[in-house]
């Protein structure tokens, strides 16, 4: 279908603060929590260590979300665009 | 405080009168959503199916969340670290990986479908591939999958219910049911994706208030989280009477590390596959409300996490849960219910019954809205009528959504619930054989349609064989017992590779792989065949539409 406005964002757009999404994935090697001790409030270290990545999970979703934001996503090629028309702009 | 009678014995009619109150309350609101933010009609299924595609954070927060965390994810994990410990807690880990790694494919997925007018995953994968027969597979596995999901919704609305007293046998069981679920039915078909998505607002409301009262008031009485963590390691210690080992630890064991690793990225991978949490994403406004979610969501998470400690706080309390006088067994769903019902005051108990009340409806009216649009749109339209317009498709819509939301009220009653939770884990495993043709094809089309649907056939037909071979020591049931597939018996062919290993692995995982290896070769082969690999309506530029564009397809258009 055509219609769509020339010089738009197109294929795969990689951002290196992209790779941040990885970082919670580190919860699954769970040899490194699988322990009783040390307990904090009587949670064992298993439990509170996995509530702690909860927010490893939000910080990282957070920093991925702030740093693309309203950035043009394309480099290497001229940018004809102003950021916030661009694929992760704001507003 | 804790009633003289036991739990599920008798009418409890504190909780019952706060229960049945707030059901009322909400049943209204669901019918009076249909006014809300509605456009001039609500007959397109962009209006009836995602609510005008146009919500904003808060309410695609609520909507979201209201669809991922069930009544079965606040009955079932804590029955399953009341029954299992440690592994219980792989719902925490699922829902923290889930947001990191769905949050760039959410984003492409919502653009593309908003250009393109898609309203299941299926029309994504018809535009994509050119493929009616491909985007039926993927409709049929959607809706297949989801039905035990409704189905389970009910079973976490029983367990409250016959802790209240309503516990009789035969049909007249499941009569408070069948009422609350005619009154689901008759708001949804009314109001659509809007019900669920004003009622969520209740139902997270009193989530919150009762978890957070649960969590801190619960263990003060109970004499604190480090007792109750010594009591439950002791309690999960003893021998299991079927099988004479332990019946479960309050940490990992050798054994089963593996299972929760792949139980937890399995589980995470699956859950944007399932239609409804799709509809969640596709009814939001744009995608930066889709991004802000993907960082407040995990409030659940926390939440979630919370309650399944509930699990060892009922071990501690010494709960019993109730026998289901419809099927003459155990309910190990009743654990929490009947947690609250002994340990809360009738009253409180009522508002938190109501809560795992409301919170079963609210997913199960999204759940049956997206099962209805895939009906409506890859089969309906594609097989029965070329011609439907959109009006035609809304009330096709309307009317599935019916007749699944009967579908699932007939499992419950024909069908012992135990057998649906065996369903609803195959579900599971089906699901997740759609992450090639769905997820990947967002980011290339690299792979061949025939080697998808080989694929997607090896995948299916091995992850069902392997959960069949699995049996239930403490049921006795031979076959779907568990998810849980020690390596020893992985069998390639009658080939086993890990022999005498005890290591336990997700078998959904495991099908996956053999699924994404055998779509890997079919493509090579039916590419240097030179076999068509179909036509793709998208282009480039419909992977990242966003809200303002100018040139974005109206919502409601005809197609």
């Amino acid at each position: 279908m055509s219609g769509k406005a020339a010089g738009k964002v197109t294929g795969l757009q990689i951002s290196p603060w992209n790779l941040i999404l990885l970082l919670p994935l580190l919860m699954l090697v769970t040899p490194w929590f699988n322990f009783d001790k040390p307990r904090v409030l009587g949670l064992p270290f298993f439990y509170w260590y996995q509530f702690l990545f909860v927010f490893v999970g939000v910080v990282s979703v957070a920093v991925v979300y702030v740093m693309t934001k309203g950035k043009p996503v394309v480099t290497g090629k001229p940018d004809r665009l102003a950021a916030e028309e661009l694929d992760e702009g704001e507003k | 405080m804790a009633l003289a009678q036991a739990p599920g014995s008798g009418l409890q009619w504190v909780e019952l009168s706060v229960f049945v109150l707030l059901f009322l309350v909400v049943s209204v609101m669901g019918f009076v959503a249909s006014r809300w933010r509605a456009a001039a009609s609500l007959d397109h299924l962009d209006e009836w199916g995602l609510g005008g595609r146009k919500f904003g954070s808060w309410i695609t927060w609520f909507l979201v969340g209201g669809d991922l965390y069930t009544a079965y994810t606040f009955v079932a994990v804590p029955a399953l670290v009341f029954g299992a410990g440690a592994l219980g807690f792989y719902a925490l880990p699922y829902t923290v990986i889930l947001y990191p790694i769905v949050f760039l494919p959410a984003l492409r997925m919502w653009s593309v479908s908003r250009s393109r007018g898609y309203v299941t995953p299926a029309d994504f994968v018809r535009g994509r591939y050119g493929s009616p027969t491909l985007a039926l597979l993927i409709a049929i596995t959607g809706i297949v999958a989801t039905m035990p999901y409704i189905a389970l919704q009910l079973v976490g609305l029983e367990a409250v219910l016959r802790t209240m007293g309503l516990n009789g046998g035969g049909i007249a069981g499941h009569l408070p049911l069948l009422i609350a679920f005619l009154v689901l039915a008759l708001y949804t078909y009314q109001s659509g994706l809007r019900a669920p998505a004003l009622i969520a607002f209740v139902k997270d409301g009193l989530i919150y208030i009762v978890i957070l009262v649960a969590v801190f008031y619960l263990p003060s009485k109970l004499g604190g989280w480090s007792h109750i963590f010594d009591t439950s390691a002791q309690a999960l210690s003893q021998p299991n009477p079927n099988t004479g080992k332990p019946k479960g630890s309050i940490l990992l064991t050798g054994t089963n590390q593996l299972q929760y690793i792949t139980l937890a990225l399995g589980s995470a991978l699956a859950l944007f596959l399932y239609p409804h949490s799709l509809t969640g994403v596709l009814a939001s406004r744009g995608r930066n409300v889709i991004k802000r979610n993907m960082i407040a969501l995990p409030a659940y998470s926390l939440l979630l996490g919370l309650l399944a400690l509930l699990g060892y706080v009922a071990l501690t309390a010494g709960v019993k849960p109730i026998t289901n006088a419809a099927t003459g067994n155990a309910d190990s769903n009743t654990v929490v219910p009947v947690l609250f019902d002994t340990q809360f005051p009738s009253w409180f108990a009522g508002i938190a019954f109501a809560a795992i009340g409301v919170g079963a409806l609210v997913p199960a009216a999204i759940m049956s809205i997206a099962a209805a649009n895939l009906w409506t749109r890859n089969i309906y339209k594609e097989y029965l009528k070329r011609d439907a317009t959109p009006s035609q498709e809304a009330k096709q819509a309307k009317i599935a959504s019916l007749v699944v939301k009967f579908g699932a009220v007939a499992f419950i009653l024909f069908i012992d619930p135990q057998f649906s939770i065996d369903l609803q884990l195959i579900g599971g495993v089906l699901i997740l054989q759609t992450l090639p043709a769905v997820a990947i094809a967002l980011y290339t089309r690299w792979f061949h349609r025939l080697g998808l649907i080989a694929g997607w056939a090896v995948g299916m037909a091995w992850g069902i064989a392997m959960l069949y071979s699995i049996p239930n020591p403490n049921t006795k049931r031979a076959h779907f017992g568990g998810s849980a597939l020690p390596l020893k018996d992985l069998s390639i062919f009658g080939w086993h590779p890990f022999p005498g290993s005890m290591v336990q692995i997700y078998p959904g995982f495991v099908a996956l792989i053999a699924n994404l290896v055998v779509a890997v070769i079919v493509t090579v082969i039916a590419r240097s065949l030179k076999i068509f690999n179909g036509t793709d309506d998208t282009e480039g530029t419909d992977y990242h539409a966003d809200e303002h564009d100018k040139d974005l397809r109206p919502i409601g258009a005809a197609h």
